[in-house]
């Protein structure tokens, strides 16, 4: 299955040239996207077909190109199957979104060639199976979607994503070029087989997971590595979010996975704890602060750390229990990770899709300055409304499935034997279970504001609903994230075999229950059947929507509505973003942003409106990354005098420095 | 290993750490000239003798290379260079001779340090080559260093490059190809180098470099 796979990577990497070619052509885009549709279908077809067939999980290859004595080395196992599906879905439904989305590009030339070769690198990271091909196409993914970042790159605020951004990810691939280092040790074999082979233990071994934890945990947005997330997310075009959100940190968990699962051996006692205390925290810290915002692609943003958090909160889950020798939890809870890293890619692409159309109708990512667009996108609208349930972890969808498991795993904590893990898991649960609430709060916040309520500005008032190529990725997003509430037994199934080659055992088959209920550990402890919740919501909804429409008046009556006591209702005293998360910045922002509310009355008898300053920072940029900046812009005023010495100094300094090198040899 | 091969090509080795100690003190332009001629003659000799010893012909196309071009086309170039610059009768300023002397013997002893120390298995006639093939690089950039004129650099820098070219024809085996290519590379640089003291000449009148570091408006 390689083989096919790797011809289709070619084709892609074949269409980012033809992308330049294409960005001056009126339909070029639709072409473009047409065709980067039509590959990523395949490859995902490709992907889900090695997935599903047991019997031949693995194929490898090793191609003549790369490091000449190395060649690159690229295989399917089940691991990269599933990612490989992941990051082709998305890129599938992105691409078609782009069909519609992609006309109103300003500028096609600056997203065109970039497009399928940023598609293509995140392929190749998951094919990859030497550290070489690995980091090359690592780089090759930040670059090609640093460009995408900054494709709008008159706007100031653009230009400053790119650079944090292009900052951490070369951060992030130093860690991981450290960390194959490591692991390739002093016999420097750069095969993942021969890592496997010969594995680092002890320090080394918890050095190259620390590594890991920093490159992939960077690229991922756990915090505190998160800056750069927020920032560069948004500014991509609409289709290239959705696809740094929903695929490309679930590439950066795949390459925590392979490293940390697969290429390391046996884990030490404290990896779990660090993840579990690095992966809690980033949930409820990522829900916070997308809590705090106003710019609709920027509340998703940080809602992808959140839900990173849960992913590797499940990873450390697993980590523990493996490490406990309790591998069918183990196994629940990887299950649950994988399960949510599919989930969050399908919903934050619908999400961020809907973000695009309502940005392509309106102008404007501000919610305040949206409002009532219910009434203009309907269709929109309704497909929006199921990826904020889904992400919001409500039953019958998607998210409730996989951090319902997560739960599971987490109540299953007292059986282990460390104390440390007893105390630290329970914790963590409840940050999780506080970070779903807030997030249920955030979307309910997001949903409100942008599409109830009445139309805050002119824009929004004369919205137009999108295109039918948006619309139909939507409602295909939309639609998978109910099948995979609905029927999650099939979808848990398909990760058994992942589950087999990571952890080593794999959850009891699902699917043969009766009634599709899933029971990840006994009957007896808990279970839970999407479909008959969906049946029952449906059913109870019917009902008292007929209900109230037979036995209340059938009668439309338009009367003026009660005002409150305002005699003017205007569009302004409707719930604000703002206003809605006060209660909540109150609750935790003065000690997490040190929020300080200033309100200012007029005096009596003064017309002078009354002004409320709300000043909020953020900690973790304050007192961890412009300290760091400052220092390396200090030191870098220093060491600059250099640029300017005279040749013979030059001369003298390189003189010295090989005079000092042959005095530490010497002595 | 002979008693007469090792010393023969000990002392030839030796002689050229003595001329790169002759063209350090030298301050007068045409002097050094001369002496990087003698320099690069006992280069030739002891590539001569390592051929001779290894019985490696090749190894005396080298050895002619180092004849023809080293001793004589690039001296008698540079001798008509300053002449033409008329700066053939000027006297540099350098450090205190017994100063640059002191930190040369110094240089000297660091390399045999080095050397024996780090290459105890080799034989030992590579060995002494290697220790006073890195004096002579390392004394060769002591000239760079301690000169303002850009010729007498352009004569450190030759020098540095005798110091190379017996590093590597006392390790056996090195294939005539590198050779070539080498002498070849020092030909074209000193073309190249050649033609730039003209430009700064032109343009600063100088071939002074600290003409141009005022130029660049360094303060010294």
């Amino acid at each position: 299955m390689i083989a096919p796979a790797l011809i289709l990577v070619a084709v892609l990497l074949a269409l980012a040239p033809a992308g330049m070619a294409l960005s001056g052509i009126a339909r070029g885009p639709a072409i473009l996207y047409g065709a980067c549709l039509m590959v990523a279908t395949a490859l995902c077809a490709i992907a889900l077909s090695s997935l599903l067939d047991p019997a031949h999980p693995v194929s490898s290859i090793t191609l003549p190109i790369g490091l000449p004595w190395i060649g690159a080395q690229f295989r399917i196992d089940p691991l990269a199957a599933f990612f490989l599906a992941v990051v082709n879905f998305g890129g599938a439904a992105a691409s078609l979104f782009a069909l519609g989305y992609g006309a109103h590009e300003t500028s096609p030339g600056r997203v065109l060639p970039f497009y399928p070769a940023y598609l293509a690198g995140m392929n190749v990271v998951v094919l990859a199976s030497d550290a070489f091909s690995f980091l090359v196409a690592w780089e090759f993914m930040s670059l090609s979607s640093w460009a995408l970042v900054v494709s709008h790159h008159r706007e100031a605020e653009n230009v400053r994503a790119g650079y944090v951004y292009l900052l951490m990810a070369s951060f992030g691939t130093l860690a991981l070029l450290l960390a194959f280092g490591v692991l390739a040790g002093a016999s420097g074999h750069y095969d993942f087989d021969s890592i496997r082979a010969a594995r680092p233990v002890g320090q080394m071994a918890s050095l190259v997971m620390l590594l890991a934890l920093l490159g992939a945990g960077s690229k991922a947005g756990l915090v505190p590595l998160h800056a750069w997330l927020p920032l560069a997310h948004p500014a991509a075009p609409s289709h290239v979010s959705a696809l740094m959100s929903g695929v490309m940190t679930k590439v950066a968990v795949y390459g925590f996975v392979r490293i940390v699962f697969d290429l390391l051996g046996p884990s030490e006692w404290w990896w779990s704890m660090l993840l579990l205390a690095v992966g809690g925290p980033s949930a409820a810290m990522g829900v916070l602060y997308a809590l705090m915002q106003r710019d609709i692609k920027r509340v998703l943003a940080y809602s992808t750390i959140e839900n990173i958090g849960i992913v590797f909160a499940g990873l450390g889950l697993a980590l523990a229990f493996k490490a406990e020798g309790m591998d069918l939890v183990a196994a629940l809870a990887f299950t649950a990770a994988l399960l949510h890293v599919f989930n969050h890619a399908v919903f934050k692409s619908l999400l961020f899709f809907g973000a695009g159309s309502v940005l392509n109708a309106t102008g404007a990512r501000d919610m305040e300055k949206l409002g009532g667009l219910i009434h203009r996108m309907p269709q929109t609208a309704f497909a929006l409304l199921v990826g904020c349930v889904a992400i919001s972890a409500l039953p019958p969808f998607n998210g409730f499935v996989s951090e319902w498991l997560t739960f599971q795993a987490i109540l299953l904590s007292p059986q282990l034997p460390a104390w440390g893990l007893k105390l630290i898991i329970p914790a963590v649960g409840g940050l999780l279970a506080l970070a779903a609430a807030l997030a249920a709060a955030c979307f309910v916040k997001l949903y409100g504001v942008s599409f109830l309520g009445r139309a805050r500005t002119a824009l929004a008032a004369e919205a137009q609903e999108t295109d039918r190529f948006s619309l139909a990725a939507m409602f295909v997003l939309a639609a998978l994230c109910l099948a995979a509430g609905i029927f999650p037994a099939f979808f848990i199934d398909a990760l058994d075999g992942v589950s087999k080659s990571m952890v080593g055992t794999s959850m009891p088959h699902q699917a043969s229950l009766a009634w599709l209920t899933i029971v990840p550990i006994a009957e007896g402890r808990s279970s839970y059947n999407g479909l008959l919740v969906f049946a029952f919501g449906l059913l109870s909804g019917s009902i008292a929507s007929l209900a109230i429409h037979r036995l209340a008046s059938d009668r439309v009556r338009r009367a003026p509505a009660w005002d409150c006591g305002y005699p003017d209702p205007d569009v302004a005293i409707q719930y604000t973003a703002s206003s809605f998360s006060q209660p909540i910045r109150r609750v935790f922002g003065t000690l997490l942003f040190s929020v300080r509310e200033i309100g200012e009355m007029p005096p009596p008898g003064s017309s002078r409106p009354a002004r409320l300053t709300v000043e909020m920072h953020d900690l973790i940029w304050e007192t961890l990354y412009a300290p760091i900046g400052s220092a390396i812009s200090f030191a870098t005023e220093r060491v600059n005098v250099l640029q300017f010495l005279t040749i013979r100094r030059y001369l003298a300094l390189v003189f010295s420095a090989l005079v000092l090198l042959l005095l530490v040899l010497a002595l | 290993m002979h008693g007469l091969e090792f010393d023969v090509a000990h002392l030839l080795a030796g002689s050229l750490v003595l001329a790169s100690f002759m063209m350090l003190y030298q301050d007068r332009l045409s002097a050094l000239l001369n002496v990087y001629a003698a320099h690069a003659i006992v280069l030739a000799l002891s590539v001569t003798w390592q051929a001779f010893v290894q019985h490696a012909p090749h190894l005396y196309v080298t050895a002619s290379i180092a004849l023809v071009f080293k001793a004589i086309v690039i001296p008698v170039a540079l001798h008509r260079i300053i002449v033409r610059l008329g700066i053939h009768r000027e006297i540099e300023t350098t450090f205190g001779v017994g100063l640059t002397m002191i930190g040369g013997i110094g240089l000297v002893a660091l390399s045999m340090v080095v050397m024996l120390r780090v290459t105890p298995t080799a034989d030992a006639l590579a060995r002494e080559d290697l220790a006073f093939a890195l004096s002579v690089v390392l004394l060769g950039l002591l000239i760079m260093v301690t000169r303002r004129n850009a010729v007498s650099q352009v004569v450190g820098f030759m020098s540095l490059e005798n110091g190379l070219v017996l590093a590597a024809t006392g390790a056996k085996g090195m294939p005539l190809v590198v050779e070539i290519s080498v002498a070849f590379s020092v030909l074209i640089a000193f073309i190249v180098i050649g033609i730039f003291l003209f430009r700064i000449r032109e343009r600063f009148d100088s071939v002074d470099v600290q003409a141009l570091d005022r130029f660049r408006g360094e303060r010294r």
